[in-house]
Order: C-alpha cells, then sequence, then structure tokens
C-alpha cells in the first residue's frame, strides 16, 4: 500500500482540489448558527417580519377591498347607464325631447329603460316646518318601472303603481325617511309634499349605484303632473343593456336621447364612478407601503447587526472550520446562507403575519380575504435581498479572517 | 514497505516574523510516517508558530514547507484549505466544541468538508467515537461531557477521515493528570495504527514520555532527541518505546 502511494508521488501528486458542499450540507451550515441562539433569531427576524407583514397587509388589505368592490359591483350590475340633459350652450337647463325614451328602448341591446323627472316641490316632516329647512331633499316624479331598471329594492311598504300613482303618494328613498322621521310605510303616514298631505306607501333600501335616489321622495309621474306643476321632461333617464354592449349603447346614446344637441346629453355609468371613487384611496395605500419598506429596512439593518455580532463571537468556530478543511469562500457561504436564512425566516414569518391581518380586517369588514399571489412572492423575494445585502459585509469579514487569528480567541 | 517513505512534514530553513520578532528562525525538522514526536517549549518559544506553519494555517516568512510531499509556497488559499481537509487533524487545547452540538454532530463535522456524503459522515463519526470509548456518549452536548471526555470527542473528530498527520496542541493543557493520561494513550494508540501524531506541549514529562522529543527555545530548535531507529520495521501493534498497551478504556479511569 506504501508502495504504491510513493510510485504515484513521484509522478508528481495533483493538487489538492477542495470538495463542493452539497446545497444541504449548505443549508445545514447555515442553520446551525441560528439554532443555537433562537432568541436573537427571533428577535431579528421579527424585525423583518414587521416590515413584511405591514406591506403584505396593506396590498391584502387594498385588494380584498377592490374584491369587494367588484363583488358588489358584480351584484349591483355594472350594465346601467343613466343620461341626463346637461346644459344647453348658453348654460340654461336643457331638456330631454319627450320622445328620447321610446327611442333610447330601440337601440340595439338595450334591456330597459326608465326615468325620473325633478320636480320643484319640497318635501317637509308636516306643515309646520319653515319652507327653508328643505334638508336637501329632491322631490322627483318616478315612473312605475324605475326599480327594476335602477336597482332599487323597497324595503317597507310597496312602489308605485299604475293605480297609486294617479294619487297622493310618495316613496322614499332611506336618507330621506330618516330625515323625515318616517320609519313605517301606511295609510297614516303621511308627509307635507308640495303644499298638501301625501302618504307614505313605501322605503326604498339604499342604492350604491344610483345614490341620488337615497334623499329623493318619488311620487307617481300623473300625480307630479297634477299635483306638483310637472313639465313632464325626464331629468335622468336609467337604461340596463346586455353586458356585452354596454360601451356600444354608451356611445350612442347621448345623441340618441338628444338628437339635436347631443352634446349637451350627460351619460354616464355608475359602476365606474363607485369604482373610481374608491380607487381614490391608493394614496393612502402608498404612504403605508411606504411605512413598511421603512420598517424592512429597519429590519434588515438589525439582521446586519446581527450577523456582525455573530461573526465576531464566533471566530474560534471559523478558525476551526478553516482547520477542519473549509475555503474561504466556504465560510463566506455559511454566513451569506446564515443571513439568508435569517432574513427569509422573517419574511415568511412577516407573510404570515399580513395574511392573518387581512384575514382579520377581511372579516371585519365583511370582505372576502385576498392576499395577491405576488405581494407574498415579493415580500419574501425583498427579504431575501434584504438578507443578501445585509449578510454580504459580515460574511467576507469573515472569510478575511485568517485561521491562526480566529484561532488564537477563545 | 520498499523504499523510504516521503516524510509526512519537510521544514526547510523556516522562519517566521511578525513585525520584527522573529517568532520562529530557520528552523529544519522532517516527520517521517508513522512518527509520534513532541514539539515541547516554554510559552512564546515559537512552538504554536510551529503549529501553525506545520498545520499550513500559517504561511512561513522564509524557508520551504513540505506538508505530504506538498510544497505549500505553490498552492493557494483554496489548496491548503484542500490539503487541510483530508490530510491533517487539529485537536486544540481548549477542545473548540460548538455549545449544543450533540458529540456525534460535532465529529461528524470533522469531515463536513471533505465531500463525503452525511450518512456516511455520521457512520464514520460513531465508529471513531466507539474508538476513543465514547460509544455511550454519541448524543451527548458538550455541557454534558468531562473535560477529558471533550478532548476525546475533538480527537475522534480530527482522526475521522484517517489523516496522515495529527496536529495537537497542548491536548492535555486543560485536562487534569489522569484525563491527560488517557488522551496521550488515545494518541499512542492512533499512532499505533499508522497515524503520525505531533504534540505540541509545554510539558516536559508528556514530551519525555514519547518517542522523539523536538525542544524548541526562542525560536531555535534546541535539541531533537532524533528519529527512532527503525521505525518503519516495528510492527504497528507491537508498541514503540514508552508507548501503553492498547486496551479498552475502563470507564472509571475516563472521568
Amino acid at each position: 500500500m506504501n508502495a504504491t502511494k510513493e510510485l504515484t508521488h513521484a509522478a508528481a501528486p495533483p493538487r489538492p482540489k477542495p470538495a463542493r458542499m452539497g446545497p444541504a450540507d449548505v443549508v445545514r451550515v447555515g442553520g446551525s448558527g441560528l439554532r443555537s441562539r433562537p432568541m436573537r433569531v427571533f428577535l431579528s427576524a421579527l424585525g423583518i417580519a414587521i416590515g413584511i407583514a405591514a406591506m403584505v397587509g396593506v396590498v391584502g388589505i387594498s385588494s380584498s377591498s377592490t374584491a369587494d368592490l367588484s363583488r358588489r359591483l358584480a351584484a349591483l350590475g355594472t350594465n346601467l347607464l343613466t343620461v341626463s340633459p346637461g346644459q344647453s350652450f348658453s348654460g340654461a337647463a336643457a331638456h330631454l325631447p319627450d320622445a328620447s325614451l321610446q327611442m333610447i328602448s330601440n337601440i340595439e341591446g338595450v334591456e330597459s329603460v326608465s326615468a325620473v323627472g325633478r320636480t320643484d316641490a319640497k318635501v317637509y316632516r308636516n306643515d309646520h316646518i319653515p319652507k327653508e329647512e328643505t334638508g336637501g331633499l329632491n322631490v322627483y316624479a318616478a315612473r312605475t318601472d324605475l326599480p327594476k331598471t335602477a336597482g332599487a329594492e323597497i324595503t317597507e311598504g310597496r312602489w308605485l303603481n299604475a293605480a297609486n300613482a294617479r294619487y297622493p303618494a310618495v316613496v322614499l328613498g332611506p336618507k330621506a325617511a330618516q330625515q323625515l322621521g318616517v320609519f313605517q310605510a301606511g295609510p297614516d303616514t303621511k308627509v307635507w309634499l308640495g303644499g298638501r298631505w301625501f302618504t307614505v306607501i313605501g322605503i326604498l333600501a339604499p342604492n350604491e349605484l344610483v345614490p341620488e335616489l337615497d334623499s329623493a321622495a318619488l311620487v307617481g309621474w300623473p300625480a307630479a303632473e297634477r299635483e306638483l306643476d310637472f313639465d313632464g321632461y325626464p331629468t335622468t333617464v336609467y337604461t340596463r343593456s346586455e353586458e356585452s354592449k354596454v360601451t356600444d349603447v354608451q356611445a350612442v346614446l347621448g345623441a340618441t336621447a338628444n338628437p339635436e344637441n347631443p352634446s349637451e346629453a350627460n351619460v354616464s355609468r355608475p359602476s365606474d364612478a363607485l369604482a373610481a371613487k374608491e380607487a381614490t384611496d391608493s394614496a393612502l395605500s402608498g404612504l403605508l407601503l411606504g411605512l413598511g419598506a421603512v420598517a424592512l429596512l429597519v429590519g434588515g439593518v438589525g439582521v446586519a447587526n446581527t450577523m456582525v455580532i455573530s461573526v465576531l463571537e464566533r471566530r474560534s468556530e471559523i478558525g476551526l472550520r478553516r482547520a477542519l478543511g473549509a475555503t474561504r469562500g466556504q465560510i463566506r457561504t455559511q454566513f451569506l446562507c446564515e443571513a439568508l436564512l435569517l432574513s427569509a425566516l422573517g419574511g415568511l414569518g412577516g407573510v404570515l403575519l399580513g395574511i392573518a391581518v387581512t384575514g382579520g380586517y377581511a372579516a371585519y369588514q365583511g370582505w372576502p380575504s385576498v392576499v395577491p399571489v405576488w405581494a407574498m412572492a415579493g415580500g419574501i423575494g425583498a427579504t431575501l435581498v434584504i438578507g443578501g445585502l445585509a449578510g454580504f459585509y459580515p460574511a467576507v469579514r469573515a472569510a478575511r479572517l485568517p485561521p491562526t487569528e480566529a484561532l488564537s480567541t477563545t | 514497505m520498499t523504499g523510504s517513505p516521503r516524510p509526512v512534514v519537510e521544514l526547510h530553513g523556516v522562519s517566521k516574523t511578525y513585525g520584527d520578532v522573529a517568532a520562529l528562525k530557520s528552523a529544519d525538522l522532517v516527520i517521517r510516517r508513522g512518527e509520534l514526536l513532541a514539539v515541547v517549549g516554554p510559552s512564546g518559544s515559537g512552538k504554536s508558530t510551529m503549529l501553525n506553519i506545520m498545520g499550513t494555517l500559517d504561511r512561513p516568512t522564509a524557508g520551504t514547507v513540505r506538508i505530504d510531499g506538498y510544497d505549500i509556497d505553490r498552492l493557494s488559499d483554496r489548496e491548503l484549505s484542500a490539503l487541510r481537509a483530508g490530510t491533517i487533524g487539529f485537536v486544540f487545547q481548549q477542545f473548540h466544541l460548538a455549545p449544543g452540538v450533540p458529540a456525534l454532530d460535532s465529529v461528524a463535522n470533522g469531515l463536513l468538508y471533505s465531500g463525503r456524503p452525511r450518512g456516511e459522515r455520521r457512520r464514520l463519526a460513531e465508529s471513531a467515537l466507539r474508538r476513543v470509548g465514547l460509544g455511550h456518549r454519541l448524543g451527548h452536548e458538550p455541557h454534558q461531557l468531562s473535560g477529558g471526555e471533550k478532548q476525546r470527542v475533538a480527537i475522534a473528530r480530527a482522526v475521522l477521515g484517517d489523516p496522515p498527520l495529527l496536529l495537537a496542541d497542548e491536548p492535555t493543557g486543560a485536562l487534569d493528570s489522569r484525563s491527560g493520561a488517557v488522551v496521550i494513550e488515545l494518541l499512542h494508540d492512533l499512532q499505533r495504527a499508522g497515524t503520525t501524531v505531533v504534540v505540541i506541549t509545554h510539558d516536559r514529562d508528556i514530551a519525555g514520555s514519547l518517542p522523539r522529543e523536538v525542544r524548541i527555545k526562542d525560536g531555535h530548535i534546541e535539541h531533537d532527541s532524533g528519529i527512532v531507529d527503525g521505525l518503519d520495521s516495528i510492527d504497528r501493534r507491537g508498541g514503540t518505546p514508552g508507548a501503553l498497551p492498547l486496551a479498552p478504556l475502563p470507564e472509571e479511569a475516563v472521568r
């Protein structure tokens, strides 16, 4: 055996080559430094976790709110379009022609059409209230097919029909009912409207898509013309279309409603307006996201600090590893891996915490809980970048430590 | 066993200076395969410097160092690491066992950088621990072990991969005399099994009990009792002068 060794020696020995460590060994060695100091690991991972949780939570809550909005919009329908006459060139209030309803219902794709017309009448709790205290409530003449098209629902009593639309009967929006102190519809419930008593026959449910109905008092079209000097022109036309044709209908609606002055007609899609209103919260989300980023940065500094201390404390371990045959690169890899594991631990905890925060808040608000995958992946990715940056300098320092110096410290 | 084996350690005119201080002055030393020797000297004599140079942990300022035939001057830091991983085992006075790590894992780490798979490392670690008489202490952590046991764990870690060269730096320095005797006996066993063992010590009694003694003072090799004649012809099991008989260690003698 010795002889064969001698032979290979005589033929110039091969240069010693460091063995590669398997990935499992790299992770195990990187993790060994963490296992021995669980409290410190927990605290420095917590710093990262708070930052990630804040960011995931902000994204999650805003996504949940968006998901809730689209769920609500899906329930309300996004196929409602409204037309109002707007203002004429001269600035005076324009009228929609009498025939406009018929013409709109002839557009291809339109499923239903209805309208309200604003009257100049005001509504009061009783006849003792001064005329000026209108409470911002408006009185509209409503067509009997309004609920189907505008998506209005009755919570109390019933809606106008062909019979009672001729008599002094009124249906109140929920805000109007509250302001007028009306909680129950019925023959005994009356409000002072346009200088005479009207019987409240129904109360509407809140309508997110058509909020102007919430503070309206709605009377029948014939009754309004007879009792309230209503001119009979619709001021808002509501129309539902087939989902696939909504944009086509929207394009021609103005011209159809008012062919003579198409530019005067205001066409809008209430679901868009609702979505736009909710989107204005994004500035606050941006601010919170920024705060989360700052927390993450502070967490990263914490990891760097932990790693620097760790390298100082573990000089003899580094020396021993060099003596056992670790190359500088392997020492560097070990500490980099340790930093990455440390921050990945924080990142994972942060993502879970963020999901929990989102879930809790969404449950409280009655929203569906949604955390986008990109936010979770981004959170973990960000911690890995932070961990890499935080661990780089300590790892390089550990690798540069001369083995003799590392071993001389006890 | 024909021809003269290649020496494990060859130092030729090796000097090491730290700033203005010369820790080692033109030292010459040849250690042949299978030797057991002591490098003895008071503190500050340069023996630790010599250990670092023999262990390729440090490079000399001047002179030639050959370890297992490799001229370390021609090797890069990476290649020296690989040389340490395969050729040199270290035992330190302070054991250098990581707290909270079971003996088996500490020992298995001795081959961490050798490229051997984990299962094999652990298997070898178990047999190495049995070899040093600690088969019943595999799962014990350092704080559950006596000083002598800790040092035997460290020795098991050093000889796990059967390195040709074992460097022991004051292996009994932190031990009582009884535990120290057990450790020294273990080193004798290893030598009989074929390992070249270099013990660095300030203890003249220990040095005197080993087959070869190299005395060092102020960076000079003062005295070298020389290579034991006929070393290569000695029956490995037969024992060398001063060696204790190889026998299983009684448990009560260990603590």
